[in-house]
């Protein structure tokens, strides 16, 4: 029970009800399948944002290039999903039947070795979780072991995020190139393009959600949070206290990546497709938008800033297309500069003791009813 | 000063050099600290004082020369690992997590769980607590324990500092001005909170005020430009011509 308290105090059991409640039956019962289904691709994004509070909010590992996980991610669950869609009858008009269509187009007879694993269900679960936490660990070793942080590191991860997304575009036939991976059909034999296969990865995007910002919620309130915040602060004194501070970063930055990569693979169900559009450099800075927007201390406000601004992004681009990277630059630098813990500094400081006033006076109320109706009778007042 | 065979050095650093771009802010330094020794260590500004600090705890890598802390090389080992053998160092300026509470602060240094899993599954049993609770009781703040350390004053931030050293119980400490910035009252304080802790242990002390380097030290080892300028008794080095020429004026 001790235990219990420790992990999840009342207030973040709060916190966590309400996303739940909001994310399983508010969402679903006020938008048709068209809006949810938009929601649970914004939900996707939420992944990489939780992943970036503990990495870059607790830990102060700032990365630009978290859609490189994202993308990883999303390309394994891509590739199962199109060597699904590419079975020999329904390609036979290519001159290579059985192989992806766009390495038809690109004069590729022969599937890519590196693709071949990627017919088995069970190897790409694997390699969604697997392939991303390698990557970050190479890049957690290279950089934290030789003391690269800050600006440092986030430029390189930028940088990384360029690499990968021209590296996916040059090898047309390997990747799909700029296109990406598209016309995605089945599941194991199951249409993902049915208003009821999206209503039903809808919950199970929301259910992983939820799974992560449990583990996110356990990161926190163990020592490891604690740990992180102090090294945000001073690095040096946690590792004179006898740490191995680089281990710390490398393991932060590879649950990041995980939860980026379940993300992508999400997102990569929910939206038929995966393009080196969510690979780069923008798409790893906009996620940075989302969680600072949302509170880079908070992994439940990191949620609420990503649906905020992506349904601002959708509406607001709806009618004025053009504008919208301004705007959003705008909002980054408005929340940045005022309201350095975004929406959930903002609830904190402004909503919650408003919301505390309100329910201990309804409490007061309640109990004072109670306590008449108890001592009313007989009672002497 | 000649090593002596006989003796159990818990230190010894024998022709450490390090040059930064050809400048040798430590050059050729030898000095030995026995069992439960008070070593200060004074000197003028630049005279490489903290940079002996720097080179013990591993901050600094030393172009040459070596450090034997018990008979293992420091010179070849990692920051964290020189921690685990048993050294602790507090910083100049106080060095605390301010956005934690005086608890939290404790807790981190407590030595456990200090891997990244032993870390996952820390638990704050008993004996973390009242550990955590005696340490704070030593250094006057036992009240503060809930307080976020950012709030607390100058000296209760060097006092925190100083706690999470001793949560460690590390055998040779090395405290970096310690009084440094500190009123009066709080300096009396922590002279007696330096008394009380450096028993049963190894210390090495940077400081400027005389009064407290007279109180508290067993030797004393001036630094002048890297170098060991004089070494011996407080007496002794006070009385040392060189001494009095460059550090403490006519």
């Amino acid at each position: 029970m001790q235990g219990i308290r420790e992990f999840m105090p009342k207030q973040d059991l709060i916190y966590f009800l309400l996303l739940a409640v909001i994310v399983f039956i508010v969402l679903p019962l006020s938008t048709d399948i068209f809006r949810l289904n938009l929601l649970g691709k914004y939900l996707t994004y939420a992944f990489v944002a939780i992943g970036l509070v503990l990495c870059w909010g607790y830990g102060g590992i700032l990365s630009l290039g978290q859609g490189v996980f994202f993308g990883l991610g999303g390309y394994c669950m891509a590739m199962f999903l199109k060597l699904e869609a590419s079975d020999p009858e329904t390609t036979k008009i290519q001159s290579t039947p059985g192989i992806p269509d766009f390495m038809d187009w690109n004069q590729i007879t022969e599937l890519p070795w590196f693709w071949e694993p990627f017919y088995s269900l069970t190897f790409t679960l694997i390699a969604i979780l697997v392939v991303p936490t390698i990557f970050a660990y190479l890049i957690g070793v290279a950089m934290f072991k030789r003391r690269v942080g800050g600006v440092y590191f986030a430029i390189i991860t930028q940088a990384i995020a360029s690499i990968l997304t021209i590296l996916i575009i040059g090898q047309q036939g390997y990747t799909g190139g700029v296109n990406g991976i598209t016309d995605l059909r089945t599941f194991l034999g199951w249409d993902i393009r049915t208003d009821s296969a999206k209503y039903i990865l809808y919950f199970v995007n929301a259910g992983l959600l939820l799974g992560c910002l449990l583990v996110a919620q356990f990161i926190r309130k163990s020592k490891f949070g604690r740990l992180l915040l102090a090294m945000r602060e001073r690095e040096d004194r946690v590792r004179f206290s006898g740490y191995d501070v680089s281990n710390f970063k490398i393991f932060i930055f590879c649950v990041a990546a995980i939860f980026s990569a379940i993300g992508g693979a999400m997102f990569t169900l929910q939206v038929g497709f995966m393009s080196p559009s969510f690979v780069g450099i923008v798409p790893s800075i906009e996620m940075v938008i989302f969680c600072a927007i949302g509170g880079r201390l908070s992994i439940y406000g990191a949620v609420y800033g990503t649906l905020v601004v992506n349904w601002t992004k959708t509406s607001f681009s709806e009618s004025f297309p053009e504008l919208w990277l301004f705007a959003m630059g705008a909002l980054f630098i408005g929340v940045v500069m005022a309201f350095p813990n975004g929406l959930a500094g903002i609830y904190k400081s402004r909503v919650e003791p408003w919301v505390v006033k309100v329910f201990t006076q309804l409490k007061g109320y309640y109990l004072e009813k109670t306590v008449a109706t108890v001592t009313k009778p007989g009672e002497t007042r | 000063m000649t090593k002596l065979s006989n003796k159990n050095f818990v230190l010894e650093v024998e022709g450490l050099t390090v040059s930064f771009d050809g400048f040798k802010a430590v050059n050729d330094l030898s000095f030995y600290v026995e069992e439960e020794e008070i070593r200060v260590i004074i000197g003028p500004n630049g005279a490489g004082k903290t940079t002996v600090l720097d080179l013990i705890c591993g901050k600094t890598k030393s172009t040459s020369g070596s450090i034997k802390f018990r008979g293992r090389d420091l010179t070849k080992m990692t920051e964290h690992a020189i921690v685990h053998a048993g050294v602790g160092r507090k910083f100049q300026n106080p060095s605390i997590y301010e956005d934690l509470t005086v608890f939290e602060n404790l807790e981190i240094s407590y030595p456990s769980g200090r891997s990244v899993f032993g870390a996952l599954v820390f638990k704050r049993s008993v004996e973390v607590i009242a550990a955590i609770e005696e340490v704070a009781e030593t250094i006057f703040l036992k009240d503060c324990l809930g307080k976020n350390a950012g709030l607390l004053s100058h000296g209760q931030k060097q006092w925190l500092e100083i706690g999470m050293l001793l949560i460690q119980n590390p055998e040779l400490l090395m405290l970096d001005e310690p009084v440094a910035g500190m009123s009066v009252a709080e300096r009396k304080q922590t002279a007696e909170l330096l008394n009380r802790i450096i028993k049963e242990r190894a210390v090495i002390v940077i400081e400027h005020d005389m009064q407290f380097v007279e109180d508290i030290a067993h030797r004393v080892t001036v630094m002048h430009q890297g170098k060991t300028l004089s070494e011996g008794s407080m007496e002794r080095v006070k009385n040392d011509p060189k001494v009095i020429e460059v550090y403490l004026g006519g």
